[in-house]
């Protein structure tokens, strides 16, 4: 390491206000031609730090060196300069433009030269590394996967050699990680700086060759990935020794909840987003639900909801088995569905644009699900104050108080908000998508254990996921949707992840017509 | 690569940090700051421009609301009909319903009043003031609410654009009072006193207790913030505004009729815009003109939204603006017309400037270059 670092912080510090201190006196190196993987819990610093190098934000005190000379970042514009290019978790790129029309979006055409110019030396770059770019396509027809290849081509085609990642895998399936990876392998071995920040440790281990670690907004440590393992890493990360292994309770008495058959839902462009999906979900069991993002989950979920039209022939039958009642609810309103008596708990992916109201605190968003009870035509303020306070001493969130607004709490004290929320109401059934997405190991863990007890408390928890080898250690039964089809029902106990990973991808129409008739 | 080189590693002379948190005193000591420093540059201006003592200026402008009793009473009747049309338009704009069709609404609650003062008064059926005042309050009520709710129902159901709709409906209410005026003034285009003899339908308290004729105005108006503030803060309905407007989707997702909610809310803005336009002609002007509603309707919008949609707070900016706009007509009649109303006008927008420029150092603070890191490069 006698090398000059590529990227060197010297005692950084940063500060919003007077209370939150998002860096602490942060010093650490990244070398060239190395990938290191940027570790730490929800709230750490992490993304405060990257976005102090790509001249978003600008530190209080300490020094930036990059090739070993002190720069000031004042704008994103410096640090594209100083060939830093950052892939946020949300895209930039224009929908209705095409792939070399974003690559070269706002450059000068002296620059550039012309359309095909920019192809010729696009396809050097995807030849280079590894990438598949088609230049013509237009954004709004590219999976996630080739929007986040766009992404990193055009911070590469802009001179970019240090790259900064911001979770790229959370959207990705197996496959699409394993070729991401195998590309930044190859950038790696032309001498480019990745920093990759994600909170999946298996692909820590997998990809990178040291970890830093961020705790609290300090600086840590840097480990050799060589030499860490999953349980070290975590429990450097929170700063004590953490339980790692998911728990699946088996609960014997299990009765049928939901029934849903032939649900066919259209998307809002007029295509079948669902397309005659049969399954059951029981009571004191998790039924995982599984896919590449965008298969038909969302709209599953809000249909079960109430939130979203169905097609004609579609059912989805409620159980109520202690009154013998049979509901069907496809064709009802929310408020319908709840004056039925059945208490569906539901966490929106869209945490702050669906589940909760962003510029209210925490006291006004329990009150959501409770504010029309009772005959007054004012609200009840205490009980929703009440139970937030309960949310935040059980589930530990961390708030100044209970009327900050939930917009300014780090994603996972949204989500503990949101999650104590829908729990609060006693559900029979309850339906969560993403519930981990960009969640600490911590947070992550609780939500796990609150699902638990959910199911064994007999309810009905239908888990939208991603991430594979949590599905398959938390759920009793998968369900793997693939283009709005279902692709079959696996046991979560015996399925193995490329199994599930390749019903994803790859219709099976035999098996469709098995679970069709079974 | 080369020309990151070049660029100079002196740290940049100050860097923009955002607040999250200031006392609320410091915020008042930046405002108050804000305001003596607009009054230092129209100084300036007022010096370098027509050689006059600004000290002077500002005593006129002073003096436009506080010279004399009537002009006090004008101001504050001129701050209560600003504060309705802003309370009128605040659940709309909360609800991000962009209603710029107030003045409209105004407009047609005031001459759904004119015309009962008309028909039902000295002209007409000659109703007795028991009968007349009801039926003309709620007549300018449903007249206000009749003309909001179309563009909501219009919005809820086919989803058109709010803010070009309530504009033209202002354009038709001015043409529909026009319409009127000619009528009633057999083609002069002046209607004179309605009732003049009677009084019939006159929304005031008798002379003996009120001598300026406003006060009835606003006790109605000082009763109205109570309630709007009640009712955004602690009602269901305002609870659902505020959800309605934050994200339709959580309102959607919680079970909120959306479609309902806007219509209801369009309703109330619109009747509350009567309310006005009633307060304007049966209690204020016992006429109707096209300019009734002054321009109210869209200056209500800036002190609705300057006081971030807060009733009481409304108060205070609807007395900036007003303060402004009378000191102003003050200054040119004071000047004889020396300095005219373009001159009051480049006064008042200097103020406001400096008013709504300084909540950017309330959002955020500026951090200049340390010291310490000076002395080290020197």
């Amino acid at each position: 390491m006698q090398e000059v670092p590529a990227i060197r912080f010297e005692n950084i510090t940063k500060a919003f206000g007077t209370k939150v201190v998002a860096n602490k006196n942060v010093t650490m190196d990244i070398q060239k031609g190395e990938i290191m993987a940027l570790l730490g819990e929800n709230g750490s610093g992490k993304t405060t730090l990257m976005n102090m190098l790509s001249g978003i934000y600008r530190q209080d005190e300490g020094q930036i060196y990059i090739n070993g000379e002190e720069v000031q970042i004042t704008s994103p514009k410096d640090a594209y300069d100083l060939g830093i290019g950052m892939i946020h978790q949300h895209f930039k790129l224009v929908d209705v433009f095409t792939a070399i029309e974003n690559i070269a979006m706002g450059m000068d055409k002296k620059e550039t030269g012309s359309n095909k110019d920019i192809t010729e030396k696009v396809q050097e770059i995807c030849d280079k590394y590894g990438f598949d770019v088609d230049p013509k396509k237009k954004v709004y027809n590219m999976t996630v996967s080739e929007k986040q290849t766009l992404e990193i081509v055009k911070t590469l085609y802009r001179g970019a050699n240090m790259l900064i990642l911001d979770e790229p895998t959370a959207v990705l399936t197996p496959q699409e990680t394993d070729k991401l990876f195998a590309v930044m392998r190859n950038m790696k071995a032309d001498g480019k700086s990745i920093i990759i920040i994600t909170h999946k440790l298996n692909e820590v281990l997998a990809i990178s060759d040291r970890v830093a670690i961020l705790r609290k907004g300090e600086y840590i440590d840097t480990v050799l990935t060589a030499e860490a393992s999953v349980q070290s890493l975590t429990d450097m990360m929170v700063g004590e020794k953490v339980e790692l292994d998911i728990d699946r309770p088996e609960v014997e008495a299990k009765e049928k909840r939901i029934g849903v058959s032939h649900l066919t839902c259209l998307d809002k462009y007029g295509v079948k987003a669902l397309d005659d999906v049969t399954f059951d979900a029981y009571g004191g069991e998790i039924l995982g639900i599984a896919g590449i993002s965008g298969s038909g989950q969302k709209q599953l979920l809000e249909a079960i909801a109430g939130l979203q039209r169905c097609e004609k022939g579609s059912s989805i039958v409620y159980y109520d088995n202690s009154n013998n009642v049979e509901t069907e609810m496809v064709g009802m309103t929310v408020s319908e569905i709840k004056k039925m008596g059945v208490s569906l708990a539901f966490v929106p992916e869209d945490r702050l644009g669906m589940g909760l109201v962003g510029s209210m605190g925490m006291s006004d968003n329990m009150m959501l699900r409770s504010y029309k009870k009772g005959h007054s035509p004012f609200t009840d303020r205490k009980g929703p104050r009440d139970l937030a306070l309960r949310v935040k001493d059980e589930l530990e969130v961390l708030t100044p108080n209970v009327t900050t607004p939930v917009r300014k709490l780090s994603g996972g004290n949204v989500q503990k908000v949101l999650v104590g929320r829908e729990i609060a109401s006693e559900p029979t059934v309850m339906m969560a998508a993403y519930a981990v997405r960009g969640l600490d190991i911590n947070t992550s863990y609780t939500i796990y254990r609150l699902l638990n007890e959910q199911k064994k408390k007999g309810v009905a928890v239908i888990y939208v996921g991603e991430d594979l080898d949590v599905l398959l250690a938390l759920c009793d039964r998968i369900a793997v949707l693939c283009g709005g089809k279902l692709n079959g029902i696996v046991d979560g106990r015996t399925a193995t992840k490329e199994e599930v990973g390749l019903m994803m991808t790859h219709l099976n129409e035999e098996k469709q017509e098995v679970q069709a008739n079974g | 690569m080369d020309k990151a080189k070049t660029k100079s590693a002196r740290e940049p002379l100050f860097h923009i940090v955002k607040r999250t948190d200031i006392p609320f005193w410091k915020a008042w000591i930046i405002r108050i700051c804000a305001v003596l420093a607009a009054l230092v540059v129209c100084g300036i201006i007022i010096v370098l421009l027509t050689g006059k003592n600004p000290f002077e200026m500002y005593k006129f402008m002073w003096d436009g609301s506080f010279k004399t009793e009537r002009k006090f009473w004008k101001m504050i009747q001129d701050l209560a009909m600003l504060l309705c049309i802003a309370l009128a338009v605040t659940p709309a704009f909360k609800m991000r319903f962009w209603n710029i069709g107030a003045e409209g609404q105004v407009l047609i609650g005031g001459l759904g009043a004119a015309i009962c003062m008309k028909l039902l008064g000295d002209d007409g059926a000659q109703l007795s003031n028991e009968l007349l005042l009801p039926i003309t309050i709620l007549t300018a009520v449903v007249f206000g609410a009749v003309w909001g709710v179309i563009p909501s129902i219009f919005k809820a159901n086919w989803n058109t654009n709010e803010t070009l709709f309530t504009l033209m409906m202002n354009y038709i209410a001015i043409q529909i009072i026009a319409y009127f005026t000619f009528i009633w003034s057999s083609g002069s285009n002046t209607v004179g006193k309605l009732n003049a003899q009677s009084h019939a339908g006159w929304l005031q308290l008798p002379k003996e207790i009120d001598k300026s004729g406003y006060l009835l105005n606003i006790l109605i108006v000082v009763g109205l913030t109570v309630l709007m503030f009640l009712y955004l803060r602690y009602s269901k309905q305002g609870y659902e505004i505020s959800v309605v407007g934050e994200s339709v989707n959580t309102a959607r997702y919680i079970g909120i009729n959306v479609k309902k909610v806007v219509i209801r809310t369009m309703l109330i803005s619109g009747a509350l815009c009567g309310i006005a336009g009633l307060l304007l002609v049966a209690g204020t002007d016992q006429s109707i003109t096209a300019e009734t509603a002054g321009g109210r309707g869209y200056t209500a919008i800036m002190v609705s939204w300057l006081a971030k949609f807060n009733p009481f707070y409304m108060i205070l900016t609807a007395f900036i603006v007003v303060f402004l706009q009378r000191g102003a007509d003050e200054l040119q009649t004071q000047t004889d017309r020396i300095i005219n109303a373009d001159f009051a006008d480049i006064l008042i927008a200097i103020i406001i400037f400096f008013i709504i420029g300084c909540e950017f150092f309330i959002n955020y603070s500026i951090k200049f270059r340390s010291h310490k890191k000076k002395e080290v490069e020197a």
